[in-house]
């Protein structure tokens, strides 16, 4: 049987959504999964426990507290050494692409990242990862005994499914070296949810027209809990911050919904919504190729379809 | 200052897609390549360093012959030097990342792009840096050099990041960085005669396999409605009943 070392990262007293993915997904493959935590506690392991999680480690050091990304590192590495696993598994978002290339390294193992599907019929995983915007789809297996992989967010879905938990403290050997990085301070996003951890997402492009009609965009986006996204031309164009920009070259998002406003369609949009679980496109060309890879369409205007799609919604969704 | 600018050629973006004969690789014919986009904040930055704190940029790439053309635009952009490790095999991420490794060893700082295009795999800088024992800040924004103490803002999902660390380094390029210059006609004419240093690469074994490529299926409904308020309403009962998304 695969055993998987599943890293796992706190959110409030609880765990990331994007962790109980990774525990879910690596649980199907049918392996032994062991988590392992670098700034959580009982109570963040027991979140997921309610996913199936069955064993933790919770790492302590004083380098782990100042979050230096060579610390975390260390620490993954030589958790996965001594619990023998197959795998390494983590979420590829901001942290996970920093850290599991370095993984990979001390561990001679090959890497895998921005995976979207994992087959386990036979003893070694296959994964597959979109390339080229999304053009192509790759399947890639490891050649060495380990493998490290990163899972694109949002793609698996977290399954309740409980479970008894052990826990157990880990301490790993963090040498002075792993202190030269460190993080000193966070700026955040002010209230604003992030297009790449939202459940909805509601794009505009530059059928918008101004940056005074993007309140449409907006409301429409709050009407709905979710977040508000941009085309990367209303963002060159200084209307909306690059933190909004969806696509190749912005953020790659997998919402349960996204719509798209005003948005032609271009590959590299594409190349970061694709994976959505449903998309609504709204463009006034019926023509447009975001139509092509849409689940429902409407053809109009969007700054005329907005404001009445919102009001229903609102009627709709406060019945 | 020694600084080295690592940097990747890719299709153009515009590129449509088909599979080798292989069954695993892209066809290469008609395909357009370019330097990445991300690579020309990488070079930009390391001009930049260059202008306050002195020094060479040097830029270097591990690809095969057509790679020269993306060397001649750092040149062009005002690199002091080129280097291209050849490698016609299109091997894993490994093996860059260790030749790589080997050709920069004993720089005071390491610039890449945050992504190189084609695969998306965001992993170069932190490759590198691990292998050479190098603290490393990826999607750097902002980059500021005092001494040896290096202070790098760092987008992620919640916000910015405040990163503090030291040269020697390695830094991946984000958007915003800085604005990277044009190269200017002569400087471009200029760089076709200024030489590029060859190597060979180091040996290493792959350490991924890929087994096949394929081009996506797209499973989408498409149903497509027009505008009139019936119509809006039934888009709303579809994501509600059919969908199941609201
Ligand atoms: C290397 C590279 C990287 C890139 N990365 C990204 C990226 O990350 N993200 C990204 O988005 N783009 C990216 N692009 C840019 C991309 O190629 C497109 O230029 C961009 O996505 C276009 O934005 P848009 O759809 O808003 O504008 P347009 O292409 O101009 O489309 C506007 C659309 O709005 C429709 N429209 C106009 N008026 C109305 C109206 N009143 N109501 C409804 N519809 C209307 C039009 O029919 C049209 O389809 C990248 C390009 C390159 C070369
Ligand atoms: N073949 C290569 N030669 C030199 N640098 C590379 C190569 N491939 C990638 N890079 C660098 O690594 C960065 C990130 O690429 P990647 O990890 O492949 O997404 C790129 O922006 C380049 O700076």
């Amino acid at each position: 049987m695969n055993r998987i070392l599943v890293y796992l990262e706190t959110h409030g007293s609880g765990l990331k959504r994007s962790s109980l993915e990774a525990i879910t997904a690596a649980t199907a493959t049918g392996a032994s999964v062991i988590g392992l935590m670098t700034d959580g506690n009982e109570t963040a392991a027991l979140s997921g426990s309610e996913y199936g999680l069955s064993t933790c480690l919770i790492a302590k050091h004083p380098l782990l507290s100042e979050k230096s990304s060579m610390a975390i590192a260390t620490t993954i590495a030589q958790a996965a050494k001594q619990e023998n696993v197959d795998y390494v598994v983590m979420a590829a978002n901001s942290t996970g692409k920093e850290i599991a290339p370095r993984i990979a390294v001390k561990l001679q193992a090959g890497y895998i990242p921005d995976v979207i599907s994992l087959d386990a019929s036979s003893d070694k995983i296959i994964a597959k990862r979109p390339v080229y915007a999304g053009k192509a789809v790759v399947s890639l297996q490891a050649t060495t005994a380990q493998c490290v992989m990163t899972l694109r967010p949002n793609v698996f879905t977290a399954k309740k499914q409980a479970a008894s938990l052990n826990v157990s403290e880990f301490i790993p050997l963090i040498g002075s070296n792993d202190g030269r990085v460190k993080i000193t301070g966070l700026v955040k996003n002010e209230g604003k949810l992030d297009v790449s951890e939202a459940d909805v997402v509601v794009s505009g492009g530059r059928g918008i027209k101004a940056p005074e009609n993007y309140h449409l965009v907006e409301e429409l986006a709050n009407v709905l809990g979710g977040a508000v996204g941009s085309s990367r031309a209303v963002v060159d164009a200084g209307w909306r911050p690059h933190t909004e920009q969806v696509g190749q070259t912005g953020k790659t998002v997998s919402p349960n919904l996204y719509i798209a406003c005003g948005i032609s369609g271009a590959v590299q949009h594409l190349a970061g919504m694709s994976s959505s679980k449903v998309i609504v496109a709204i463009n006034k060309d019926k023509e447009a190729p975001i139509f092509k890879i849409a689940d429902y369409g409407m053809v109009g205007d969007a700054l005329e379809i907005l404001p009445k799609l919102t009001d229903v919604l609102r009627s709709t969704l406060h019945k | 200052m020694n600084i080295f600018v690592c940097i990747s050629q890719v299709p153009d973006t515009t590129t449509k897609i088909t599979v080798a004969p292989d069954g695993k690789t892209m066809a290469g014919t008609g395909v357009k390549f370019i330097l990445n986009p991300y690579d020309e904040f990488a070079i930009e930055e390391g001009l930049q360093l260059r202008t306050k704190h002195g020094g060479t940029v040097t830029a270097v790439t591990v690809g095969g012959d057509s790679s020269k053309e993306i060397l001649r635009t750092a040149l062009a952009m005002g690199v002091d030097k080129a280097i291209l490790i050849k490698d016609n095999e299109k091997s894993d991420s490994f093996f860059v990342a260790q030749n790589l490794a080997e050709t920069v060893k004993g720089s005071d700082i390491l610039i890449f792009g945050r992504q190189s295009i084609d695969f998306d795999s965001y992993s170069m800088s932190s490759m590198v840096a691990e292998i050479l024992d190098l603290p490393s800040v990826s999607m750097a924004s902002k980059l500021t050099i005092n001494g040896t103490n290096v202070v790098v803002e760092r987008d992620v999902e919640s916000g910015k990041e405040t990163v503090a660390t030291s040269l020697p380094c390695v830094i991946s390029a984000q958007k915003g960085l800085n604005d990277p210059r044009y190269p200017k006609l002569p400087d471009i004419m200029k760089a076709k005669s200024k030489p590029i240093e060859e190597r060979a690469p180091i040996a290493c074994s792959s350490r991924v396999e890929t087994l096949s490529m394929e081009l996506p299926k797209t499973n989408r409904t498409g149903k497509i409605l027009g505008d009139s308020d019936a119509d809006i309403r039934e888009l709303v009962r579809l994501l509600h009943e059919e969908a199941k998304v609201i």
